[in-house]
């Protein structure tokens, strides 16, 4: 059977991963990689909603403290939390910029994202070491700081990864490997980041507003 | 406008496999033909594995008082057998024909992500070698296959098998996970022109619905799981009952799980079923439009009856029968689906080939593990026979009933197909009977132990409580059961040297994957067929059924391609899915190579998305 390898996608009918050099109608038009990414959303979804639904149930059933009340920090986490959300804003300009063709802006943009993930992890950490330096609250001090500890690791490892995604396009942006049409790979990169930016708003609101009223 | 400049990054350097055939042909492929009969043959090693652990049960069972097997090895083998038939066997199996033929049946060259297509291949074998390793380090999980703490603690259970057991789980459930993305977006995206959704056949709707069902409870039970393996592997206290936590929390994770798996493994049997008795009563699909709804039903309340698990928990009279409700409608799509397949049935010209047998014996079986069910369903008496055999006969009709049956006809009818060579039909009767016999044999019996109040999960039973006889029918009935497996395997084997070549069409079908030859190209369509009817080969055989409307496709359809672009293979899927495995026994033995693992895997996913596509052109007709 003959055969040639090709640098430019040809004539591949449908192809998700070989068609974002060039874009194949899709049955329902929205591009593979963009449902694709829904799908694993809804999926994350469901296991934050896991995480989050053992984390109310086992909060106040420590039978030694510290309690959650006791510990949580509203304005530290305030700030951690305005930096994530503005990190949100940045990476809509970027996927805004990558939707109008300007593919160096984007790696900027979304430096400027990774920088706010940073800060938000930078205060995070912060807060660990606070928990478990002055309140000796660790993750087998009692089973609220197993969960505590759990659920928001499992945060922060998903920022992390977001920060590790979102630097490989924005290197490829600043050696200006990134095309116009990869403005979909931007796209879904960062319906990812506003997915854990509003899993932050829902721990924020149950594990710390929540305790801080009182509930 | 100025030429392409090629511009190779480090990433894009990088050799990409150019075999095409041979062993690394096999190990980089993305065709997802050639991948689902790596899932195929890797199921069927697995199935072998579970059957051996039932069959030494059952040995173990055959009379009072025996002493074959001990308590410990008992324990070990109905853990791993349940876990190996499930998630190493069946759903594998299920997953070989689901990347066989979506792609074929709705009309498309592949699936929509081919290498994670791979990834989840990769990720099932090396999952699943993981867990089975676990027998020569030390011993496998004792736990049963929902692991419960705190018998799954450390405390409880020393030694490293029910840890084998969680990341072994957790690395299949990562490639089930990807798999369940990828065939929706198959599913939703790559259709053929004019293959609407409500022309879909029901496989590819059950296949969908499934999908969704894996993508809305596998991150359930990783967290179930997770959880579970945080208080071994690091002192966290989240099942400790001293430190205050309630252990029905792991229930219900592992069940919000636990029943839609039950849909995961069913639904995709249902559409094997629809598929196959319609070609051999030579009639469409009886209500199609009801099947394709009644199978989301299906898929929804699944969602909601978890708790029918936890019935002697006590959860309190209003929960309970809040449960027991939401379970005995169920039985309602899945009753309308049963009288849709009669109804196909009935004033058919019915062929019994070895297929259709096996289908007609689904039909009665899922029958029994249905009715039993719903009996199941009713808590009053689902206190009394919970952890009876009442339920292992339950489920087992379900399971081998279900899903086997119908497993086996997709063999026998798909065979061909995949393999370009028929099965022997007569082998394949005599495989049909003895596997209804010796099924019926195996677990009927077991109904009526567990009414008798004969418990399950314990490894023998003193005499003169009036278990001898029905054991000993069951154990007689299990090794029908083997021997009706080792005449299809026989079969299988040598219908694939020496039997008859296959053609296109041997079944007369009424689908798109008959359009095309046995065993099918590499591009699988030649030209993208454009479809105008839910039987399309059916209608373009019979078009005075079309009203014109085939006449018309078949002219807006395009010439055959002379050169189509095919994704190349590559080594990235396999390389992220070693890391992670490799990875994972460093978790258990020595940390530096969980973080090695963990790095390797990374830099395969970089690598992965830089490498860019190694397109190959492949030329239909002849001019090779
Ligand atoms: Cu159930």
């Amino acid at each position: 059977m003959s055969q040639a390898s090709v640098t430019a996608a040809g004539r591949l009918a449908g192809h998700g991963e070989a068609a974002h050099a060039h874009h194949h109608p899709t049955s329902l038009g929205i591009p593979n990689q963009k449902l694709a990414t829904w799908l694993f959303i809804a999926s994350e979804s469901m296991f934050f909603a896991s995480l989050i639904t053992t984390y109310m149930v086992f909060r106040y059933r420590s039978v030694v403290g510290p309690h959650p009340d006791e510990v949580v920090n509203i304005p530290l986490t305030t700030v951690s939390t305005f930096i994530l959300l503005m990190s949100s804003l940045t990476m809509a300009l970027g996927v805004s910029a990558a939707h109008r063709g300007e593919m160096r802006a984007v790696g900027k943009y979304l430096a400027l994202t990774i920088l706010g993930g940073l800060g938000f992890l930078v205060i995070q950490f912060y807060e660990w070491w606070h928990l478990a330096h002055d309140f000796g609250l660790t993750w087998r001090t009692n089973i609220f700081g197993s969960v505590f500890y759990i659920l928001t690791g499992f945060h922060k490892a998903h920022v992390i990864f977001g920060m590790l995604w979102l630097s490989v396009i924005a290197i490829s942006s600043f050696r200006g490997t990134l095309r116009k049409e990869h403005a979909v790979n931007v796209d879904v990169a960062g319906l990812y980041w506003h997915f854990v930016d509003v899993v932050w708003i829902v721990i924020f609101t149950l594990v710390f507003l929540l305790t801080e009223a009182g509930v | 406008m100025a030429t392409i400049t090629v511009e190779r990054s480090f990433w894009q350097a990088l050799p990409k496999p150019k075999a095409e055939s041979g062993f690394w042909s096999w190990v980089t492929t993305v065709d997802h033909k050639r991948i689902g009969i790596l899932y195929f043959w890797t199921s069927i090693v697995f199935f072998l594995i579970g059957g051996v652990e039932a069959l030494l049960m059952r040995l173990q069972l055959a009379g009072p008082n025996q002493t074959i097997i001990g308590p410990d090895l008992f324990n070990q083998l109905f853990t791993m057998h349940a876990t190996t038939m499930i998630f190493l066997a069946i759903m594998p199996l299920t997953a070989s024909f689901f990347n066989y033929f979506i792609p074929l049946l709705i009309g498309a060259r592949d699936v929509a992500f081919p290498k994670l297509n791979a990834f989840s291949y990769w990720m099932f074998l090396l999952g699943g070698i993981f867990l089975n390793s676990s027998w020569f380090l030390g011993g496998p999980s004792d736990a049963g296959w929902f692991g419960y703490p705190n018998y799954s603690l450390k405390e409880y259970n020393p030694g490293l098998g029910v840890d084998f057991w969680i990341i072994g789980l957790l690395l299949t459930g990562i490639g089930t996970l990807v798999s369940g993305f990828n065939f929706i977006v198959t599913i939703l995206n790559m259709r053929a022109p004019g293959m609407s959704l409500m022309r879909l056949p029901m496989f590819a709707w059950t296949t969908m619905v499934t999908s969704f069902l894996i993508v809305f409870s596998f991150p359930v039970i990783t967290v179930a799981l997770l959880l579970s393996l945080f208080d071994r592997l690091f002192g966290t206290l989240l099942f400790d009952i001293f430190a205050g936590s309630d252990l029905t929390v792991y229930h219900h994770l592992f069940w919000v799980f636990g029943h839609p798996e039950v849909y995961i493994i069913v639904l995709p049997a249902m559409g094997i079923v629809s598929e196959i008795l319609p070609v051999f009563s030579r009639k469409p699909l009886f209500g199609y439009s009801v099947m394709v709804f009644s199978t989301m039903l299906i898929g929804f309340v699944g969602f909601g009856v978890w708790s029918h698990h936890l019935f002697t928990v006590g959860m309190g009279p209003v929960v309970n029968t809040v449960f027991a409700l939401a379970t005995m409608i169920i039985a309602v799509p899945t009753g309308i689906k049963m009288f849709n397949w009669i109804g196909t049935l009935y004033g058919g010209r019915i062929r019994f080939t070895a297929a259709m047998m096996y289908a007609l014996g689904f039909l009665a079986l899922f029958l029994i593990g249905g009715l039993t069910g719903v009996m199941l369903s009713a808590a009053p008496s689902n206190a009394q026979i919970h952890h009876t055999y009442f339920v292992v006969g339950h489920f087992h009709y379900v399971m081998i009933g279900g899903a086997l049956f119908s497993l086996i006809a997709a063999i026998h009818y798909w065979g061909p197909k995949m393999f370009g060579r028929m099965l022997d039909e007569r082998l394949g009767k005599i495989g049909f009977w003895t596997l209804f016999v010796g099924f019926n044999m195996t677990f009927f019996p077991m109904n009526i132990l567990g009414v008798l109040g004969m418990p399950r999960r314990i490894y023998t039973y003193a005499a003169g409580m009036g278990f001898e006889t029905w054991n000993a029918i069951s154990t007689v009935g299990a090794l029908i059961m083997g021997l009706s497996i080792l005449i299809t395997l026989y079969n299988l084997l040598t219908s694939l040297r020496r039997g008859e070549p296959a053609p296109a069409d041997p079944w007369d079908g009424r689908t798109l994957e008959w359009t095309i030859p046995s065993p099918v190209p590499e591009y699988n369509f030649a030209r993208i067929p454009h479809v105008s009817s839910r039987d399309e080969l059916w209608v373009r055989k019979h078009p005075q059924l079309a009203h014109g409307a085939v006449a018309e496709t078949a002219a807006a359809e395009e010439a055959p391609e002379e050169a189509i672009v095919m994704p190349g293979g590559s080594y990235m899927p396999l390389l992220v899915a070693l890391g992670l495995f490799v990875g994972s026994y460093g978790l258990l033995y020595y940390m530096p190579v969980f973080w090695g693992g963990i790095a390797v895997s990374l830099l395969g996913l970089v690598g992965w998305a830089l490498e860019g596509d190694n397109l190959r052109i492949v030329r239909p007709g002849g001019s090779h």
